[in-house]
């Protein structure tokens, strides 16, 4: 199934590697930015109903 | 002392978002599995450049989102500083992280693709100048955010700061033109892509843009709601503490 | 708006006003870039102009913080910002004060530290001249840094990562200016486009200077 690369091989697939990777880490970022935004709110919001 | 102008329309924003987002991830998300599939598993090599073509489905795209995510900022800047959307200046906030891992994307992924092609890594070409160029800008935004506790105080000086930046950065990329020019005279290296892009890397490509467009849209309307969410925190807190 | 300028040169003059720390600094740099590099006097003749100007620019980022900071401690600031002067020209002043403590003495210095860098004969009048030009531009757009970190606490770093890369386009004018003038290449382009970088400064930045103080002092 995989296409042959040729002599670029290492090239072609660390730049999907590296695009991946930082790709990966922006979309944890941004998810655990979320996270802790929505626990933050909740905290304030049920401190303030109780 | 929050008015109801400030509350309704991030709640606004909130519910019309929620509805919005799970699509653009999806589409996003399927739009960018096709475009690199297709791209990299069912195209030809390029009669010169061989295997390396296959970077393009991540080099162009994005530095296309890793110039528009500035664009978008400026603007979203400029909406804050003129109408006061509250919306605005968390989503140029949002896009600040995006727009510069892009723009690490481009760096690296155009490093990878020279090595090979020009036998180097790194040259002092005016396009790669200029993006190692707008990823000093993206820092120094990052920066004055992560530096000023006010968040009001932040929205305001970062807006200001990417709008001189913008001027700036423009006049940098017209600086580094002449520069490189100095050097050597119209001896480029750059490849010029619009070019030489055929229809069979040019359809799968279109997806892969689509892709990282959506992903980028997905992403900040996320970080938007997130920061949105951060200071309705931090509004209730100071208004638990001040009662 | 003279009398805020004398005072803030005899402030700038007087001990531990950072007037000569700034010259002092951009002599050990250019000094250290021999050290650096080695002593081969043909490749650093080749890169004197560069260095100069980095060096200047380095030296001007240095005495930045102190455009406002001293006054903002004191509550001088606040006064000026409510006194009947209009803040655009309370920064123009601020930024004029700097340029003649921090700018006007690199103009002065750098063709004599660029003997130890072997620049080339006919390079120092271009080298001089960019620099007046030039230089304005980085008082200019440094204030504008130093409105932005007003008040910060690691203000400092934060103030180089924000100023060097807007010192960006400038540098590449002045500095090539320098080199064309050497190679006797027309240097007419890239003098223009520096006095024009200057000029559009002096025109814009100090009207964002005042919003960002503003902004800061609300």
């Amino acid at each position: 199934m995989m296409p042959e690369l040729g002599k670029y091989a290492l090239s072609v697939l660390s730049a999907y590697g590296a695009t991946a990777l930082i790709l990966s880490a922006l979309v944890i970022y941004v998810l655990r930015r979320s996270a802790v935004a929505k626990a933050a709110l909740a905290a304030q919001e049920s401190s303030e109903d109780g | 002392m929050m008015s109801l102008w400030e509350y309704a329309n991030p709640v606004k924003f909130l519910r019309l978002s929620s509805k919005v987002m799970p699509w653009a991830w999806g589409v996003g998300v399927s739009c960018l599995v096709i475009g690199l599939v297709w791209g990299f598993f069912f195209t030809p090599d390029d009669y010169r450049m061989g295997s390396t073509v296959k970077i393009i489905y991540l080099h162009v795209p994005s530095a296309l989102m890793a110039i528009n995510a500035w664009f978008m900022m400026l603007v979203a800047s400029l909406i804050w500083l003129i109408r006061r959307h509250h919306v605005s200046a968390l989503a140029a906030k949002a896009a600040a992280p995006v727009g510069i891992a892009m723009t690490l994307i481009a760096l690296i992924t155009g490093a990878i693709w020279g090595q090979p092609m020009w036998g180097t890594w790194w040259v002092w070409d005016p396009r790669l100048t200029s993006f190692l160029i707008l990823f000093l800008f993206y820092l120094g935004y990052l920066a004055l955010w992560a530096g000023i506790g006010n968040p009001d105080t932040a929205a305001d000086l970062t807006s200001i700061l990417c709008i001189v930046g913008s001027v700036f950065a423009v006049l940098s990329r017209y600086a580094v033109n002449f520069w490189s020019q100095g050097l050597h005279q119209g001896a480029s290296l750059s490849l010029d892509k619009e070019e030489n892009v055929a229809d069979v890397f040019y359809q799968p490509l279109l997806f892969s843009i689509a892709g990282f467009v959506l992903l980028f849209f997905a992403l900040v309307l996320l970080g938007t709601r997130s920061e949105i969410q951060l200071r309705r925190a931090r509004a209730l807190s100071l208004r638990g503490h001040t009662k | 708006m003279s009398a805020l300028l004398v005072r803030d040169l005899k402030l700038a003059i007087r001990a531990g006003g950072g007037f000569g720390l700034a010259l002092a600094f951009f002599l050990i740099v250019i000094v250290l870039v021999p050290l650096g590099v080695g002593p081969e006097m043909d490749i650093l003749s080749k890169i004197a102009s560069g260095v100069l100007w980095l060096g200047a620019l380095l030296a001007c980022l240095l005495s930045l913080d102190r455009i406002f900071a001293l006054d903002h401690e004191d509550g001088t600031l606040d006064l000026l910002v409510t006194s009947p002067l209009p803040l655009e020209a309370v920064i123009m002043t601020k930024a004029l004060a700097h340029w003649i403590t921090t700018g006007l003495p690199l103009v002065v210095v750098a063709p004599l530290v660029a003997v130890l860098l072997g620049l080339p004969s006919n390079g120092y009048v271009w080298l001089a001249i960019s620099l007046l030009l030039g230089s304005p531009a980085l008082s200019l757009i440094g204030t504008f840094g130093a409105a932005l970190t007003l008040g910060l606490k690691r203000g400092g770093l934060l103030l180089s990562v924000l100023v060097l890369p807007l010192y960006i386009p400038t540098m590449i004018f002045g500095s090539e200016v320098a080199r064309r003038g050497i190679e006797g290449a027309g240097v007419q382009t890239p003098l223009l486009l520096l006095a024009g970088i200057s000029f559009g400064t002096v025109a814009v930045l100090p009207f964002a200077s005042s919003a960002v103080l503003r902004i800061n002092l609300r």
